[in-house]
């Protein structure tokens, strides 16, 4: 029901860590991002419900991304977010505070051309770790999940003149996570503080037009939780709940002609099926700047060019 | 670049491994509680004093029958054939059980009450249907395991629990049985020997109080609780511990005696706890005719207030006049400066909550969906008990104390909230955004603080070295009520009052019930 957060973080980031486009050498690419996520209808189980008690439960999300080019077949990429949320009834209190940091290698393995097209095989690895203590059961007003994460994603892009299409499988780890509670009930009741958080799957398929100047693609996204139990008749989510989320968007990416370090990304997803999440709607806008810090160096101190 | 490929592929398979290998089920701190071997078998429990029994032998026991006799060999043979080949499944009942058949069925017991403390989902036209008893898989199912329903559910296994073992105790005297182990001693013991006659069985004697008096309070769940307590029965047979008609008149025994239990239950006033709709505007109505403002329920359509008729049930402790001269004096007026004060105080502290504040709140929370308060307390009462290696019979009295403490505070705490029907801080100022959930029943006085107050002093007075820690624990649990947003300062502090005097009764029951 409200992993709306951490769901934006593994599964739809606009940019980036699931799509075909790569910095070069010593590039740096960084912007803000905002994102606004709500829904008013969620699953509890399989039952499509609404909560007079929670109203509308958005999420705001401000993030800082980045990615750097180590090589042009391998960046670094990161991602900072500071979330809150709210209910828009009720008495729940709203919660706010820097999430998870996300750090991502992508590796462009493999470039055939194919047809009259070009075809690229990328391997991804990624981990995620919470940066604050915030709580994680006070759903669906938690701002994320408290798991430590491990990602593994492999990525296949097809490029034909303008056209093309990205196709990704993402397995996630997920670690233990520890609650303020020493017990709780799933289906069974567990003496610990400790929950098992199950590991995930997503499959990520994007497709349309992308050139030097502009990216226009729709989205599709279906991620699994490979465990978990299903929210009971008026209970309130859990964060060991089995939370599966089937999304569709668009995204678009714009260079500034007059500015070519600069381009605007704006999407928007809408989830269309899913159990124990919300029925969320979102859309996010975002800025990235490119610093090439290999030219600087070239031009600025010829002799520390020596390699 | 295949070398690469391979690098990346052996690094995310390292990482694989470590996650999976990381990630196994978190264990319970009671999943493998060692085994109960009491320090003192507490050979003369048969003379404590009972609660509802009006003698040890209110019920009759008949003799066992002679360990020459030929059905006994054949219950011993039932045994061997047993442990001919015992699988690990076998083991581990054994292991489960063996930690102590109280603390089992009370676990069993909050696991109950965890399933079924869900509030009812509204009807189409805005009104919240009610569980019927007598169609308790229908939904909303019976019962809706609130506060007051767990306190007095936990009262009722453990009381019946500890009369039937004063019984047995007293019968294990009478015929002083042998256990089959020294009768022979080729049969393994998978738990400790004790000294204690072994007939009837302890064990089946608490399963026998417990089936019964599930059936009561959670008519729906029989399946699960006749599986476990067949699995409590049969744990013993593998265990070498007891033949079969020792556990059969336990069971008989545990039964009888808790009938005694059904019949009080049956005419404890809780079946009308729930009141009607006449009922529940005349508290609005003698509240403004008092001139302070009526509680009304947060939540969305408004719900009816929770068992406002509860204060009426039949306490365990004192009786019904001793239940009204321990209400407390009334709240600070709405419209007093007192009032403006306190609600001033609970709004400061949710503005911008502390991640200690929301530890506290969330870890004495128990609200939508948990064990309860008073299952908390059993909780901790249990996880205390079990390194004091108590017999199972003072395990019975001390669990009896802490829940008839529970159950009493509960009367005394709803009879307080309804007779005074004061409004939560959220309810006299919109701005206080809360925690946790906000109960929905008047505030004065706390129901945590309540609780908590009666159950640490009667645990102080079990585990005396302990008293301080527990006196901390319930004044932790009640400022979590305030930091949280969903109490006043004065609903807190009298409700570790009146808990503390509810408390003071159970020690005074145990200073006089034979076992210390």
């Amino acid at each position: 029901m409200a992993c709306i957060a951490c769901g934006i973080g593994l599964t739809s980031v606009a940019q980036t860590d699931i799509d075909g486009i790569m910095m070069e050498k010593n590039a740096f690419c960084v912007g803000p991002m905002y994102t606004h996520s709500s829904w008013r209808d969620y699953w509890e189980g399989t039952l499509k419900r609404e909560n007079l008690n929670l109203g509308r439960v958005s999420t705001q999300m401000y993030s800082v991304m980045g990615n750097y080019g180590i090589t042009r077949k391998l960046n670094l990429l990161f991602n900072v977010p500071y979330v809150r949320t709210r209910a828009s009834e009720g008495t729940l209190h709203p919660m706010d505070g820097l999430q998870d940091l996300s750090l991502f290698l992508k590796y462009k393995a493999l470039q055939h051309k194919m047809g009259d097209g070009r075809l690229t095989v990328f391997a991804i690895g990624g981990v995620s770790a919470p940066l604050t203590d915030y709580p994680a059961d006070f759903l669906p007003l938690s701002i994320g999940m408290q798991s430590k994460t491990a990602s593994v994603r492999a990525m296949v892009d097809y490029q034909q003149g303008n056209l093309f299409a990205t196709a990704s499988g993402t397995y996630t780890f997920r670690d233990d996570i520890e609650i303020d509670r020493t017990s709780y009930y799933t289906t069974e009741m567990h003496y610990t503080n400790k929950v098992k958080m199950y590991d995930m799957t997503n499959v990520n398929v994007r497709a349309g037009f992308r050139n030097q100047r502009l990216i226009a693609e729709a989205i599709f996204s279906q991620s699994n939780s490979l465990g978990g139990f299903d929210i009971t008749r008026n209970n309130m989510p859990f964060p060991s709940n089995k939370m599966n989320t089937t999304s569709v968007g668009v995204n678009v990416k714009y260079v500034l002609p007059p500015l070519p370090q600069l381009s605007i990304v704006a999407g928007g997803s809408q989830v269309i099926a899913g159990r124990n999440v919300g029925m969320a709607t979102t859309v996010y806008g975002s800025l990235f700047y490119v610093f090439d810090f290999s030219r600087k160096t070239k031009s600025v101190e010829p002799s520390n060019n020596t390699n | 670049m295949k070398k690469v490929l391979l690098t990346a592929a052996s690094l995310a398979g390292i990482t694989a491994i470590f996650l999976v290998a990381c990630n196994k089920d978190p264990q319970g701190r009671t999943a493998d509680a060692k085994q109960l071997n009491p320090t003192d078998i507490d050979a003369d429990a048969g003379t404590w004093k009972p609660i509802l029994l009006t003698a040890p032998d209110e019920f009759p026991l008949a003799a066992p029958i002679a360990t020459t006799a030929p059905d006994y060999v054949l219950q011993v043979s039932e045994i061997k054939s047993l442990q001919a080949e015992i699988t690990a499944d076998e083991q581990a009942i054994v292991d489960y059980w063996s930690a102590g058949g109280i603390l089992r069925w009370n676990e069993i017991l909050r696991d109950l009450v965890a399933k079924h403390n869900l509030p009812p989902y509204q009807d189409e036209d805005g009104s919240y249907p009610f569980p019927n008893a007598a169609n308790p898989l229908a939904y909303p199912l019976f019962p809706f395991a609130n506060p007051p329903y767990a306190a007095r559910a936990y009262a009722y296994v453990s009381a019946a629990q500890y009369d039937a073992l004063v019984a047995a105790w007293h019968y294990k005297g009478q015929y002083n049985r042998t256990a089959v182990y020294r009768v022979d001693s080729t049969i393994k013991v998978l738990v400790p020997k004790s000294t204690l006659p072994s007939y009837p069985s302890e064990d089946a004697v608490i399963a026998g109080a417990a089936v019964e008096m599930l059936k009561l309070l959670f008519p729906g769940d029989q399946d699960y609780i006749m599986a476990k307590a067949a699995e409590h029965k049969l744990s013993r047979l593998i265990a070498g511990a007891n033949v079969r008609s020792e556990l059969e008149a336990g069971e008989a025994l545990g039964k009888a005696v808790a009938s005694k239990f059904l019949t009080r239950a049956r005419g404890d006033r809780a079946g009308a706890a729930a009141g009607n709709q006449a009922g529940w505007t005349k508290l609005e109505t003698d509240c403004v005719a008092r001139g302070e403002t009526p509680w009304f329920s947060l939540e969305f359509p408004k719900r009816p207030p929770m068992l406002p008729v509860y204060g009426k049930v039949k306490a365990f402790l004192f009786d019904s006049l001793t239940a009204v001269s321990l209400r407390p004096g009334p709240p600070p007026s709405v419209h007093s400066e007192q009032m403006k004060k306190e609600t001033e105080e609970i709004a400061a502290y949710v503005k911008n909550p502390t991640r200690e504040n929301i530890r506290i709140t969330h870890f004495w929370a128990d609200g939508v969906g948990t064990f309860t308060p008073p299952g908390h307390w059993d909780a901790i009462a249990a996880e205390d008990f079990i390194t004091k290696n108590f017999s199972e019979v003072r395990w019975a009295r001390n669990m009896a104390l802490v829940n008839m403490s529970l159950m009493d505070a509960g009367i005394v705490c709803w009879d307080t909230k309804y007779f005074y029907f004061n409004p939560r801080p959220s309810q006299m100022d919109k701005g206080i955004k809360t925690l946790t959930g906000v109960p929905n029943f008047p505030a004065y006085i706390s129901g945590h603080s309540t609780f908590s107050g009666a159950a640490a002093t009667i645990l102080g007075h079990i585990i005396p070295e302990r008293k301080a820690a527990y006196d901390a624990m319930a004044l932790e649990a009640s400022k979590s009520r305030m930091v949280s947003g969903i109490h006043f300062r004065s609903d807190c502090e009298k409700g570790i009052e009146v808990g503390n005097n509810i408390g003071n009764y159970a020690i005074q029951r145990a200073l006089n019930d034979g076992a210390e």
